[in-house]
């Protein structure tokens, strides 16, 4: 199946009623996925976008046997939001909202950690672009034409670079099996290493892009990865060369404050650990085309 | 968000630290004033500003008499002060902090982080205070005590009462030790900060402990639930091109060169910047127009780039998710012509609507270069910028 969503997974969007929710739930339906249903406290009993809407998640799963979770709350709502998806027992909860406190981020990271291995829910998120596999289903905000349906997993930080690597790929008759955007906040629900470790257990998938970012440490926890565990070639980019110490630039996470976290260090460590290296944006598609000879 | 010394002061003893006395003041004759208020015969005149390592930069001063005051505070208003952390522009002094002179006996490092790869907030501490954390870290490593606390629960006093022992404080000052670090703490966790920085904290000939520096920056994802932290925000202090693309909503840096960016996504302006210095050129700015933007929206980020007087030429790069490249074209043609443009600008479209988009562009008459790939737009803005330069030139 890829990684973390086909066409079989039953999703369910909190928030779906709202403007936002709205679009991208239709458009994920238009694109084959399993949309089985909305969470919006007070409407539930009610029906949107000819699906039934319920006020809790725990009432949504034991109607419709949701796995996975789509969450558009807005930020000041967002860290309950995915409290109450790992509660009710949802596998994968994929939070799109970007501005989410981060003591609020440390106090849902704890809270998930209460549930045994087995029942913990995956996090993917915040601020995030969401996870597609191409051809059968997606959950989140991308344009699903752009991606190919193949054999590389992507997973990155930004949503647009990632769709950037996408598209070079598609115009080099590349394909995808999964994309995942792991977002863009200092304190996340899934690293690079958890979805690497993913991607590295999964029988659709022959190699990754890593699309990273200046700021934080888990690029360099990623390459320890690789180097010790990985058996199918990485490539990876690392934005904000040009991006000043100490200065937040737009993602929450994105700011250089210790060392190894600029993107030149990043890039280096990276390399080290047997990583093809994409050296400019524009050159995903041709990096990977190399390394898959 | 970061705030003057003497508004983290204020919070600190509002969660029960002890913190030297003293007053604001905007002219010299008021920090005359302050320091009579104080009485007693030395005093500190700070100036206040977004920034650590004031004291190299002449920013902080020991005066003995009404004069060296006045004559400090006169030095220092008005007066851009340069540090490693300000940039060459420097900052500008408006205001000053008096405050009465402290006998040191030992000086302790305290500070409070978001520790990233833990998750957890962990409280750093050294008894070679005094100097920044990264000289502690590299000249006494040995000397750094980390302590984790534990979110489901909070910092503990026993974690306090450790780090008290640790930083090898005589048992008299234990009590005030704790007192000192719990406050912190609250400070951080009922506040959301992000950082609380009090270096040096010192114990006082007279036996006390007092946060005689500190330094405390917020979420800004947590504003919105604490519009008293807001409320201290002070725009003198920032980059001024940044205030107003803030005040408008928009994401946006400045930076040095000239060529101006309008991008769609964080990640996506990042690499744009770094596509440009590839190419040979410098960005200006690194701007995220967000999703969903309307044409007022890209007028605006036009406006706010513009707003940069070393701006010679724009590059907009919009990969289109749920953005339309419809709008943005629309926004485009709008920019040209109500700001009547006659600096280069390189379009580059690509994903939802592009080809309506490409098509507006086309159909407009106007004067712009379009890019089909990332690449090809860097080189192009560079490109038309160097053309533009030499043209200027000759």
């Amino acid at each position: 199946m890829a990684i973390l969503i086909d066409s079989d997974t039953k999703v369910l969007v909190t928030g779906l009623t709202g403007r936002i929710g709205s679009f991208h739930a239709q458009d994920m339906i238009n694109h084959g996925t399993n949309v089985v249903g909305g969470v919006t406290p007070g409407k539930g009993g009610t029906t949107h976008l000819g699906l039934p809407v319920f006020n809790t998640v725990k009432g949504a799963v034991a109607e419709t046997g949701a796995d996975l979770v789509l969450s558009f709350v807005p930020p000041p709502f967002a860290a309950d939001s995915i409290m109450e998806a790992a509660d009710a027992g949802i596998k994968t909860c994929v939070c799109i909202a970007d501005g989410i406190p981060a003591a609020d981020m440390i106090r849902v990271k704890r809270y998930m950690r209460r549930y045994k291995a087995d029942r913990r829910m995956r996090l993917i998120g915040p601020n995030c672009a969401g996870i597609i596999t191409p051809g059968q289903a997606f959950a989140g905000l991308m344009p699903p034409h752009i991606y190919r349906p193949g054999r590389v997993g992507i997973v990155g930080r930004s949503g647009t670079l990632g769709y950037e690597a996408a598209s070079q790929l598609k115009a080099k008759g590349i394909g995808v099996s999964s994309s995942i955007g792991i977002g863009g906040d200092p304190i996340n629900g899934s690293s690079f290493r958890d979805i690497l470790e993913l991607f590295e257990n999964d029988p659709d998938t022959d190699a990754v892009v890593m699309v990273g970012e200046i700021g934080g440490p888990q690029e360099a926890e990623a390459a320890e990865y690789i180097e010790t565990h990985m058996t199918k070639p990485v490539a990876a980019y690392v934005a904000g060369l040009s991006a000043p110490k100490g200065r937040r630039m737009g993602h929450a996470g994105a700011i250089v404050s210790a060392f190894g976290e600029s993107a030149q260090e990043k890039v280096e460590i990276l390399k080290s650990s047997g990583v093809s290296i994409v050296p400019t944006p524009s050159s995903f598609g041709e990096t990977v085309a190399k390394m898959l000879h | 968000m970061d705030i003057h010394e003497y508004q983290a002061k204020d919070l600190l003893r509002r969660f029960g630290v002890q913190v030297p006395r003293g007053g604001i003041a905007y002219s010299p004759e008021q920090a005359v004033y302050r320091a009579n208020e104080l009485s007693g015969d030395r005093w500190v005149v700070k100036a206040q500003i977004h920034s650590g390592a004031r004291g190299k930069a002449g920013g902080v001063r020991i005066c003995a008499s009404e004069e060296e005051v006045s004559d400090a505070a006169q030095w220092m208003l008005g007066r851009k002060l340069v540090t490693h952390q300000t940039g060459p522009q420097g900052k500008l002094v408006s205001r000053l902090y008096v405050e009465e002179a402290t006998n040191i006996a030992q000086e302790i490092y305290l500070g409070f982080v978001m520790d990233r790869k833990l998750e957890r907030v962990v409280v750093v501490a050294s008894a070679q205070g005094g100097m920044e954390i990264e000289e502690i870290s590299a000249q006494e490593p040995d000397s750094i005590i980390r302590t984790v606390v534990d979110p489901a629960v909070g910092m503990q006093a026993f974690q306090a009462r450790e780090i008290a022992f640790s930083l090898g404080l005589d048992p008299p000052l234990i009590a005030q030790a704790v007192k000192t670090i719990m406050g912190c703490y609250s400070l951080m966790a009922d506040m959301d900060a992000n950082m609380v920085e009090v270096n040096p904290m010192v114990v006082t000939r007279a036996g006390e402990i007092v946060a005689l520096d500190a330094k405390v920056s917020f979420d800004d994802n947590a504003l919105f639930r604490r519009p008293e932290i807001t409320e201290l925000r002070d725009k003198s202090q920032e980059d001024p091109r940044e205030t107003y693309a803030e005040d408008r909503g928009l994401s946006y840096i400045g930076l040095d060169g000239e060529i101006g960016c309008i991008v769609n996504g964080a990640g996506l302006a990042m690499a744009t910047l770094d596509m440009i210095k590839m190419a040979g050129g410098e960005p200006a700015n690194f701007l995220d127009v967000g999703g969903g933007a309307s044409p007022d929206r890209v007028l605006m980020s036009f406006k706010a780039v513009l707003n940069d007087p070393n701006v010679e030429a724009i590059l907009v790069n919009i990969f289109a998710g749920i953005n339309r490249c419809d709008w943005i074209a629309e926004g485009v043609i709008r920019a040209m012509t109500e700001l009547q443009l006659t600096l280069p600008v390189v379009v580059r479209l690509s994903g939802t609507n592009v080809e309506e988009g490409r098509k507006l562009l086309a159909e407009s008459g106007l004067d712009v270069l379009t890019a089909d790939t990332l690449a090809d737009a860097a080189d192009k803005v560079v490109g038309a910028w160097k053309d533009a330069k030499f043209k200027e030139a000759s």
